[in-house]
């Protein structure tokens, strides 16, 4: 009896005092391997009597087990250990920057042009384009600019060498308009996005810019549907619901009645700051109905069919939305400038 | 147009105030630019008279006055040192108080070297009033001693300034902008009071309209025997100021003057200067190609055929409605003139004042349309306030009308009023505003006949009468609506990908999107695609920026330029945009997309080897933006790319753009260190992409069989691979490069490839068999076309 105690201290005190996998597998044959110490007792069973026989025999297998439950305990204690070891050996510093390739940016008008673009596809605006050499019929004459009219000096116009000045740069994105009527039957809903030109440099101006032309030709269509679409873009792009905005009347040989949007002042909220020239009001877009001489070099009908056309210049909604003060840096291409959009 | 509101309240006096006004004004069309105070702010100042002038024992320039301002304010006079040269005793001047606050200073009581002095006289650039400062600001003699000088000079005027759209020139005169006063606030216009002078009337020029078609209307007269040294009144002067004219003598102050009330540009000529000058004959004619003609502005023209002039017998005398002649005009010692009003066609004046680089106020109204309702009136007006100031007499007026525009009755609908503007306006209330803008009508059921009035030159059509309703209604009263419409949904193409799709393609590959101009030096079109006849502009903003592109890479070249000197180290760009190019006599607009790369492969940083971009970087761009397209690559010549280094990009057999490392000739001539890899690519052929379609995915394993070959390092790989897949076998998945080697164990000249076989049947399970079979015939294609040696 003593001898199975001994033993068992014996062992325990062995199998505490080993840190590692392999002593532990030669500690363990010590005892329980095929000449080990338990299974020499083991051996010694026959000698005993048939009564003391199965006694014995149950305290060695009960020590059997505990010895194995001491093993196993032990193993996974050092097996954690080790783990622990490792990864405390592994650990990084996490703070240090992701490796790789960077990402890019789109250019502000462009991400103005996509905002804009957006918005008037969710009312169902169809988007096209046009050539931005132009000819002089489809920049003026068709949009009811004959020569000569003073609204021509309203443009700057770049003219291309060579010709009698029949091709020159689009002073607007309003050909678009013609040239879309011109290949659709109404009802026509869409917008024209592009680069224009004016032969005009200074803090305000670049010789080239962009503008969105939109355009809705239908049975229903009037000056107050202009009014509630056009309110319900700019507050969409500006998100800004407290927006308030005003229309006035305005000039455009293309459009009648003609009118300018203008909207509250984004820098002083309308009290009156450098910015608005102490009006309170910035203006935003010029927009009417389409003249009726417009829709006849398109062949349609102004009786059955009328509609309404705007046009807006996209650098000054990127100035007014991202804090841009002056427009030429829209052209510079500084990447400290366009990466503060990325 | 400018115009001080003092000047429009006495034709036309609403009770609201400056700003309401101004609001009103722009909400009905006319846009106010600015209210400026007449004067900055300063406080008292009085009209003074100087009752003596000593001179200052201590200083030369100073003289010490002895000032009475009004015995309600100093019993006595005041003693004021004075430096100004103009200083006279009796002379009324603007005599700053002690304690007065003016633009610039306070007024304190002050010894100058020596004597005491107890305010200051002013100059008008003191005041603020004028930009000018030569001297004292000398008032009339009539000035009211003590009077505050703010009120006496009527500085607390507000001075308008309005910016007019073409179409409204009835409003570049007084009288049409206190019309439409009038019709907003329905208030009564106050007309100014014309009285008609005593004519002599056998005193007369003869005048000979040679051109009735484009001056329908002319009326002169002669005014004799006048003073031109009288002076211009105040008030007149002040208004023309106050509007933007330099006084010049009283003639032609005068002529402005009533230009500026009614519209109605006049023109004084010298009589003493006509050929013949009592029985001369003015002509209206067209100018003969190469007649010269001096202007007022001293410049000296040369006259076109289409060049409408006011002539005498034997030479030009003015041209038409733009500028005088500088020979004829009316300048101190003239006393009798010819003055003239007239009404041109706006087609005979429009582009001429461009053409000649000149421009005039007489132009500006012509060009749009001058009242020929008043042209006679205007006369009447002039020649009144030249007698009322330098005396004389005047002949009759001569009157030649020929065929005036048409004022045609427009039919105004009620329904169509209604169906443009969206708001039910009934027949009463478009009548009410039609008599408020005092147009003629007649009603019949709910159509209205309206006859616009000599004044208006922009009402035509329907339209343009209803958006006189609206703007008199008031665009805000009109409500804000959406179209009742039907709804469609509108084509979504899945083969067409859209240009953002692959802007942003680019972003994620870590390209910043650049916009450039449209137009560039002509040098970079040589170049960058040795363009040598590219389109050029007519009237190009600047010489470096006369030409139109036709490639991409100049501006972004530039771009890196821009941003090197600004210190940066990696630049990689994109922009997508228009090229130009001019083929067969038309003018071909392309899209493109265009790319540079330029320093390390990824940003400078921590556990990464510095590594320049190259060719192979920028080439798996290429083929993500074109996936799931195959595209292919030969080597090709481009100007601005090295020979070795450029490729051509096919898809297909369709050129869709090109790649390549900068010339170094070019790299070293723009001062860049390290190489720029350059793209274009065509943005039509890259939008469009097939739309995907599922197949079978093999149930039995593949097999990979890896094959390492040697040839000749001037052999291109693709050679190898496309005479590999002409083998065609059906159980070939896939054969691709995985290593390329040269150096040790290859010999010099050779290079050492290794391709992936990828072997795999779809019915079944490949044997080992079948695999070696198909990859022993891929080594001998290789051997036998390429000599190719079989490494082991």
């Amino acid at each position: 009896m003593n001898n199975l105690e001994n033993l068992l201290n014996e062992a325990t005190v062995l199998f505490d005092s080993i840190d590692n996998i392999s002593d532990l597998e030669q500690a363990k044959a010590r005892y329980l391997g095929k000449s080990g110490a338990l299974t020499e007792i083991l051996k010694g069973l026959k000698n005993l009597s048939s009564e003391e026989r199965p006694i014995m025999g149950g305290q060695i297998n009960k020590l059997k087990e505990v010895l194995e439950a001491r093993l196993n305990y032990r193993r996974d204690l050092i097996l954690s250990k080790k783990m622990e070891e490792q990864l405390a050996g592994e650990a990084l510093d996490v703070t240090l920057p992701g490796r790789g390739a960077g990402i890019g940016g789109l250019h502000p008008i462009t991400k103005t042009l996509e905002r804009i673009e957006t918005l008037f596809s969710s009312m169902g605006f169809a988007v096209a384009s046009g050539p931005e050499i132009e000819t002089d019929f489809y920049n003026f004459t068709a949009l009811n600019i004959p020569e000569d009219h003073p609204a021509r000096a309203m443009h700057d116009t770049f003219y291309i060498a060579e010709e009698e000045n029949k091709y020159l740069l689009r002073t607007h994105t309003s050909p678009v308009q013609i040239r879309y009527m011109q290949n659709k039957n109404p009802p026509v809903r869409v917008i024209a996005p592009g680069r224009v030109y004016r032969c005009d440099s200074d803090v305000t101006h670049t010789p080239m810019f962009h503008q969105v032309e939109g355009l809705w030709i239908d049975e229903n269509v009037n000056f107050s549907s202009l009014k509630g679409i056009l309110i319900d873009f700019i507050t969409q792009f500006s998100e800004n619901n407290d927006l308030s905005t005003r229309f006035r009347p305005s000039f455009f040989p293309f459009t009648e009645p003609s009118a300018e949007m203008d909207i509250s002042c984004v820098m002083c909220n309308g009290k009156g700051c450098r910015v608005c020239g102490h009006t309170g009001w910035l203006e935003v877009l010029g927009c009417g109905m389409v003249h009726p001489e417009v829709l006849r070099h398109a062949n349609i009908d102004s009786e059955k069919y009328n509609g309404f056309a705007f046009g807006m210049g996209v650098e000054r909604l990127a100035m007014l939305r991202y804090g841009v003060s002056d427009i030429r840096m829209f052209f510079e291409n500084d990447l400290r400038f366009l990466k503060q959009f990325n | 147009m400018k115009f001080p509101e003092s000047w429009l309240r006495t034709l036309v006096n609403p009770p609201i105030s400056s700003s309401e006004l101004a609001h009103s004004l722009t909400m009905a069309g006319l846009e106010v630019e600015a209210v400026e105070p007449a004067a900055p702010e300063f406080n008292k100042v009085v009209v003074a008279e100087i009752l003596a002038v000593n001179k200052h024992p201590n200083a030369d320039r100073l003289n010490i006055c002895q000032v009475s301002v009004d015995e309600s304010i100093n019993k006595d006079p005041l003693q004021i040192i004075c430096g100004a040269s103009n200083v006279s005793v009796g002379a009324k001047v603007p005599c700053a108080l002690i304690g007065a606050s003016l633009p610039n200073m306070i007024i304190k009581r002050a010894k100058v070297r020596g004597v005491e002095s107890f305010g200051m006289l002013c100059s008008a650039n003191e005041l603020g009033i004028t930009e000018e400062a030569e001297g004292l600001l000398l008032l009339p003699k009539d000035a009211p001693t003590g009077e505050d000088f703010r009120n006496y000079y009527d500085l607390d005027d507000k001075l308008f300034t309005l910016n007019l759209t073409p179409n409204r020139a009835d409003c570049l005169g007084m009288l049409g902008i206190a019309r439409e006063v009038a019709a907003i606030y329905s208030e009564k216009l106050i007309l100014p009071e014309i009285s008609l002078v005593k004519t002599r009337d056998s005193d007369t020029l003869t005048v000979c309209i040679d051109e009735p078609d484009v001056c329908p209307l002319y009326c002169g007269r002669v005014i004799r025997n006048i003073d031109l040294g009288a002076s211009t009144p105040t008030w007149m002067i002040r208004r023309l100021e106050r509007s933007g004219i330099r006084p010049i003598n009283a003639v032609v102050d005068v002529t402005n003057y009533v230009m500026l009330e009614i519209g109605q540009p006049l023109h004084a000529f010298d009589i003493a200067k006509i050929a013949d000058k009592f029985s001369g004959i003015i002509h209206v004619r067209y100018a003969n190609s190469g007649e010269k003609l001096q202007l007022l502005n001293g410049e000296e023209i040369i006259l076109q055929p289409d060049m409408l002039l006011i002539s005498d017998e034997t030479k030009p005398l003015a041209l038409a409605g733009i500028m005088g002649g500088d020979k004829s005009k009316v300048e101190l010692g003239a006393t009798d003139l010819f003055l003239e009003s007239a009404f041109f066609l706006p087609k005979v004046i429009a582009g001429k004042p461009i053409q000649l680089g000149i421009s005039s106020d007489s132009a500006h109204r012509f060009e749009r349309g001058v009242d020929f309702g008043a042209t006679r009136a205007a006369m009447e007006r002039a020649t009144g306030l030249i007698i009322d100031i330098c005396g004389g007499y005047s002949g009759s007026i001569t009157e030649i009308k020929g065929e005036l525009p048409k004022r045609k009755s427009i039919a105004l609908r009620k329904e169509r009023v209604q169906r443009i503007l969206g708001v039910k306006l009934e027949l009463s209330k478009i009548s009410e505003i039609l008599q408020r803008l005092q147009f003629d009508f007649l009603v019949k059921n709910t159509t209205f006949n309206v006859v616009p009035p000599t004044y208006r030159f922009d009402l035509a059509i329907e339209e343009d009468l209803i958006e006189e309703i609206a703007r008199i209604y008031g665009y805000h009263n009109i409500p804000a609506g959406l179209p009742n419409t039907n709804v469609k949904i509108l084509p979504y193409v899945e083969a067409v990908r859209t240009s953002m799709e692959l802007r942003k393609i680019c972003v994620t590959r870590d390209y910043q999107e650049v916009i450039n101009y449209s137009f560039v030096d002509v040098e970079w079109e040589r170049h960058y695609s040795n363009n040598s006849s590219p389109v050029m502009l007519k009237n190009p903003i600047s010489s470096q920026l006369n030409a139109m592109r036709s490639n991409l890479v100049g501006g972004l070249v530039s771009n890196l330029k821009f941003n090197l000197n600004r210190k940066q180290s990696r630049v990689r760009i994109f922009e997508i945009g228009s090229c130009f190019l001019k083929e067969a006599g038309c003018y071909v607009q392309s899209e493109k997309l265009g790319g540079l790369c330029y320093g390390g492969i990824v940003a400078e940083q921590w556990g990464s080897s510095e590594r320049n971009t190259d060719f192979y970087d920028v080439k798996s761009d290429i083929e993500a933006l074109f996936w799931p397209e195959t595209i292919s690559f030969e080597i090709t010549a481009h100007p601005a790319l090295h020979p070795g280094k450029s490729s051509q990009i096919f898809i297909g057999k369709k050129m869709a753009g090109w790649i390549g490392e900068l010339h170094p000739k070019l790299q070293q001539e723009l001062a860049l260190p390290k190489a720029v890899i350059l793209f274009e690519l065509d943005l039509d052929i890259l939008t469009k992409r097939t739309v995907s379609k599922s197949g079978e995915i093999p149930k039995y394993p593949s097999v990979r069989r890896d094959i390492a070959v040697i040839v000749a390092d001037n052999i291109s790989v693709s050679y190898l691979l496309q005479s590999m897949s002409a083998l065609n076998s059906p159980i070939i998945l896939d054969i691709s490069l995985f290593d390329i080697y040269r150096g040790n164990g290859v010999d010099n000249g050779k290079k050492s490839l290794a391709f992936r076989v990828l072997l795999q049947d779809t019915k079944k399970t490949l044997t080992d068999e079948e695999a070696d079979s198909v990859t022993k015939k891929l080594i001998k294609i290789l051997e036998n076309k390429f000599e190719a040696k079989l490494r082991n």
